[in-house]
């Protein structure tokens, strides 16, 4: 491996800008002649609009220009797409209705855009908006997936309020199994919704060239490329060669800055028709309510089982929220991102999955850290709790007997997914031994002393990530590929950038990937620059989401490598008077094998691009060479997470006091990064657990609306975390990389409230929706106090 | 934010008279509340009149059974004064807990009462010590000062220029935080003074108020025992998205036994 190679904790190299403050954000970014634009949003979750004055705005100090809906309609410009297309029960496609990027007609939640404000300052642009008069006529609001399916309630759109109606599995073979039953486990729970908060804000910056006629958008976005084609092709028809996106330092995006929203296009646009660079910066309660938000699922599950506990059958119905319009990727996340997931590490050999996609008049949901599998996680390892209290047993011993054996791998599970690889009881045999499962009940007793209920929790998950083959996601409904691209350019004294569609937004691939190339050509990550973000420098690239960075990125690394590896070898050939053949790269230096000939790498690329004495006839100059590669499966992290919580009956705060994970995330190329990862994945995990929840009220207003009241994980909330790694390889990628980005997010939830219910459990409480608030968990105590006391 | 005049006055006589002089004019001290209302235009001064020149607004001073804090002073301040640690260990604490340490940095005890946010945390110690709140032109009870929420008896231009506590016999402040902004859910101050055993509640209704059924039992005997069976009754509590008014009153409960153990 080497000091700076493939599974060395080499400290990460973007840390130091970062650290001293000269991180370069799309707000630090400011363009000559630059403008400010304000959007002036809907106050109210559901109206249709009447007359939009501008006339007095329009006059205001320093205003450039102010645009509505109606003047992106006027200029043939489209809606915002959606890349994900969900059929029916039926085989009938999914409602998709419009999107405007401004408003039209209707505006469908609070935070919807009606109009924007360019100014020469961002506060006149806000002075201006207060003086838009616009005309609303309130509807009756669709504020909870209940409401959106009642009888005669308002249709938020024109098809109604059901996006789409879907299934997965067996329905049949699922019920036979539920009438050979032993017994039945049953649950009802909700996923919370949860609103993404990446420390920096969205913003962009649309600047139009008129003497090229280029566009150059700088957005905070997690796939630069993907912006490209979505905003040219579909929504502002700009060729890709006259259309630069920029996505420079992004402070965090947790799947949020996947997405194309309205801003972008707004600015991009309208810096064409004011002829001046347009900035637009998003303020923190504007987040709230105009990033797309994650989870909110409601769920019925059941799981059939025989005498031995062994799993016959899960039948599960869902309800997802939408919010108000289709965000990019939302319809793949209730669907092929959470009811592919519902065999987890279980040989249950029936599954049957049916989903609802609901539009409600809230902020678009859509993929957040885990998109799918923390959903489909949480409740699956919620169920197989209460399987083990229904039919009596020991929570790990259900677990246990239920294990795909180490030794069925490629196993094919019942809902579509084929896992490669995978150890679940050795991931879960390290989590006991380190956590001190056995001694728990010890632990119990003690806090019971001092009057806390202590309770231990585990889940033992399963996700696929590494997003994703193309021709799969394309059969199922996905309108793009999800292959990546690397160019490995080596420059003539050796020194080597590398390009990759894959954006880092706090991942370190500057680090990882810099690690890959030093492993293969023995070079010091000193050496190696990584570069992303830009679409004018990047080949092409379906960017950061879905733990795909390493599994799919890291591999278009490996494979342009070997290209360039390979080139190497003639030139090396060449120059030893030698067979390619017999050339070998080791520590740096292509050898002669079985001989003390050798060449620096250097030497090579020098060669390279001073060829005189080179073998002209048969190898191009230059040493530069470019990969696309396209997975062939989903990779499939898993392992177990537990957790030991403390609850104060007298108050109802919980505190988790221990935390283990131990999670198979393939081959580690850095173990500081990857324990990074996790504790960021815990931490939300945990968040979402106990602290986050996005609460709107009968009326679509947010009142989660700032940190006032929605409640981010603080470091005092959190343990000092226990984490392992105990990895198997995925065999389908040359790294046998699976992806670390969301175990975190995905695991853990499930053993937190697991651990609450286990320290509840005498009080009566077998269930508790997340997050487990003090107030709830007080609530709960004190109606089963009630029931004793009567 | 909207425009506003800004003056930075060096005496609270000038402070005064900018102030009076100007009725939408308000005083600025650690920006800490005023701030950010302004920066979301929830307010709209024609002026803000900042207070941060008059150097006499700050400090403490501990004398004659009495702990004088000048309205400008900072929470951190008061959180690592020693002569507070030792007259009153339990303010030092409480503004120890109050935001975090950049609030605490800014924010001033005069802002925070002037203010009487219903979760702030200083109006319960004023509360619950018998404090006298002195302006630029009289003397305040706290009995008298915290009036509703976010209002209080000050007079439009009127300035708090210091609060006096009397030291306690024994004192405490227990707070339970909102999840989410780490104000007082619920916060309760007890003290045993010579003026005798009062209780003050924060976070819990519109205003901080006296629990006068616990202040009762306690005077009879200074223990958390003497609290078994005292319930706070939840008729008129807040109730919101972290907590029902139940839950309000239960830890009103837990408080305040929690906080005469301490004391
Ligand atoms: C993130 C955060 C967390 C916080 N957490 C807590 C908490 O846990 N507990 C808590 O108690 N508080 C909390 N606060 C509030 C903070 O402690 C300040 O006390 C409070 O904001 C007011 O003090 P200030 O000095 O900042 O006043 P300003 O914001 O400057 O002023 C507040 C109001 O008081 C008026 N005013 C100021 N000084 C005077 C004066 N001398 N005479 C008359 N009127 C005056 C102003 O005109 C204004 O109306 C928090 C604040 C923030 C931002």
């Amino acid at each position: 491996m080497g000091a700076e190679g493939i599974g060395a904790a080499v400290r990460r190299k973007e840390d130091f800008r970062f650290l001293t403050g000269r991180g370069n954000y799309t707000d630090d970014i400011n363009r000559p002649g630059q403008t400010h634009a304000y959007f002036l949003r809907s106050q109210v979750a559901h109206a249709t609009i009447g007359k939009i004055d501008t006339s007095k705005a329009a006059k205001a100090p320093g205003v450039v220009a102010i645009f509505t809906g109606a003047d992106f309609a006027a200029d043939g410009k489209g809606g915002l797409p959606c890349g994900w297309l969900v059929k029916n029960k039926d085989g009938s496609p999914m409602q998709e209705p419009p999107h405007p990027v401004l408003a039209q007609g209707k505006v469908r939640h609070v935070g919807d855009p009606i109009a924007v404000v360019i100014a020469e300052t961002r506060e006149q642009a806000k002075d201006a908006a207060e003086l838009i008069d616009v005309q609303l006529t309130e509807l009756p609001v669709v504020g909870t997936m209940a409401d959106a399916v009642k009888p005669g309630a308002a249709k938020i759109h024109d098809g109604g309020n059901v996006c789409y109606d879907w299934h997965i599995g067996d329905k049949d073979a699922c019920e036979a199994a539920f009438k050979k039953a032993f017994k039945v486990a049953k649950l009802d729970l909700v996923n919370n919704r949860l609103i993404p908060n990446a420390m920096e804000p969205r913003a962009a910056i649309g600047d139009f060239d008129r003497a090229t006629g280029e566009y150059t958008l700088y957005t905070t976005s997690q796939n630069p490329h993907v912006i490209r084609l979505l905003m040219g092709a579909f929504v502002l028809q700009i060729p890709e060669s006259r259309l630069r996106v920029v996505a420079p330092d992004v402070g965090g995006g947790f799947g949020s800055k996947i997405f194309h929203y309205a801003e972008e296009a707004t600015v991009t646009w309208a810096s064409a028709k004011v002829g001046r660079p347009i900035k637009w910066t998003c303020d923190r309660a504007e987040s709230f309510m105009s990033d797309a938000h994650g989870r909110d699922h409601v769920s019925h599950a059941e799981m059939a089982m025989d005498k031995d506990g062994k799993f016959l059958a899960l039948r599960v119905k869902t309800d997802a929220n939408m919010g108000a319009y289709l965000s990019t990727f939302a319809p793949a996340v209730p669907t092929y991102l959470y009811a592919t997931l519902l065999a987890g590490v279980y040989t249950t050999p029936v599954v049957y999955a049916e989903v609802r996609a609901l539009f409600t008049n809230t902020v678009p949901v859509d993929a957040y850290r885990g998109a799918g599998r923390p959903e489909a996680t949480f409740l699956l390892e919620r169920l197989v709790d209460n399987c083990a209290a229904e039919m009596g047993m020991d929570r790990v011993e259900i677990r246990k007997r239920n294990f795909i054996p180490s030794d069925a791998f490629p196993y094919q599970t019942p809902v579509a997914l084929q896992y490669d690889s995978g150890d679940y009881q050795a991931t879960l045999a390290s989590a006991l031994k380190i956590s001190d499962w056995a001694g728990f009940e010890a632990r119990r007793a003690e806090a019971k002393k001092r009057g806390k209920l202590r309770g231990i929790g585990i889940s033992t998950y399963l996700e696929a990530c590494g997003i994703a083959p193309s021709a799969v996601v394309g059969s199922l409904g996905a309108r793009a590929g999800l292959y990546e691209c690397a160019n490995i350019r080596v420059h003539p004294t050796g020194s080597v950038t590398v390009f990759t569609g894959c954006h880092s937004h706090g991942q370190g691939h500057e680090t990882t990937y810099a690690q890959l190339v030093a492993d293969r050509l023995g070079i010091s990550i000193d050496q190696i620059e990584v570069s992303h973000g830009d679409t004018n420098k990047i080949p092409f690239g379906m960017g950061t989401y879905g733990s795909r960075s390493l599994a799919v990125g890291g591999t278009a690394i490996v494979k342009a490598l070997d290209k360039i590896v390979d080139k190497a070898k003639k030139i090396a050939a060449h120059l030893l008077e030698a067979s390619p053949a017999d050339i070998e790269l080791k520590d740096g230096k292509f050898v002669v094998a079985g001989t003390d000939k050798a060449k620096a790498f250097g030497e090579i690329s020098l060669a390279a691009y001073v060829p005189h004495n080179y073998p002209i006839d048969t190898v191009e100059p230059g040493l530069e060479e470019t990969a696309f590669y396209d997975p062939k499966n989903f990779t499939f992290p898993g392992g177990c997470h537990i957790c030991e919580v403390e609850i104060d009956p007298d108050t109802g705060v919980t505190k988790v006091v221990k935390f283990t994970a131990v999670d198979d995330v393939g081959r580690v190329v850095n173990p500081m990064i990857v324990e990074g990862q996790v504790h960021g994945g815990l931490a939300q995990g945990i968040g979402q657990a106990l602290l986050e929840t996005c609460v709107y009220d009968g009326n679509g207003q947010l009142r989660s609306g700032s940190y006032m009241d929605y409640t981010m994980p603080r470091a005092d909330d959190l343990p000092s975390f226990d984490v392992a790694t105990q990895s198997t390889l995925c065999t389908h990628n040359p790294l046998g990389v699976k992806g670390v980005g969301e175990v975190g997010a995905i695991g853990s939830p499930p053993a937190v409230i697991n651990a609450v219910v286990d320290a509840l459990r005498e009080t009566g409480v077998r269930h508790i929706d997340m997050p487990a608030t003090p107030a709830k968990i007080w609530a709960l105590l004190n109606s089963g106090r009630r029931a004793a006391a009567e | 934010m909207y425009d506003f005049a800004y003056h930075k006055p060096a005496s609270v006589a000038d402070a005064v008279k900018l102030l009076g002089a100007d009725g939408e004019a308000k005083p600025l001290a650690g920006g800490q509340t005023l701030i950010p209302t302004l920066k979301q235009r929830l307010a709209r001064p024609t002026a803000v009149v900042d207070l941060g020149a008059i150097k006499d607004l700050a400090g403490i001073s501990v004398a004659g059974g009495k702990v004088t804090i000048g309205a400008m002073t900072k929470h951190a301040d008061v959180a690592a004064s020693a002569d507070v640690k030792k007259a009153l260990p339990a303010l030092a604490a409480l503004a120890g807990g109050i935001g975090d340490p950049a609030v605490r940095h800014r924010g001033t005890i005069g802002g925070s009462i002037a203010n009487n946010d219903p979760a702030a945390d200083y109006p319960a110690a004023c509360l619950a010590l018998g404090a006298t709140i002195k302006t630029n032109k009289r003397e305040i009870a706290a009995d008298d000062f915290f009036r509703g929420m976010f209002e209080t008896a000050l007079d439009a231009g009127e300035l708090i220029v210091s609060v006096s506590f009397p030291v306690a016999e024994k004192a405490a402040y227990m707070k339970f935080d909102q999840p989410a902004s780490r104000y007082a859910l619920v916060g309760v101050f007890v003290a045993k003074t010579a003026g005798g055993v009062r209780v003050a509640v924060t976070g819990a209704a519109a205003s901080v108020f006296r629990w006068k059924e616990a202040e009762a039992a306690l005077s009879k005997s200074f223990a958390a025992a003497s609290l078994d069976g005292v319930k706070a009754s939840a008729s008129g509590l807040n109730s919101d998205i972290h907590g029902s008014a139940e839950y309000r009153a239960h830890l009103i409960g837990v408080m305040a036994k929690r906080a005469v153990a301490a004391a």
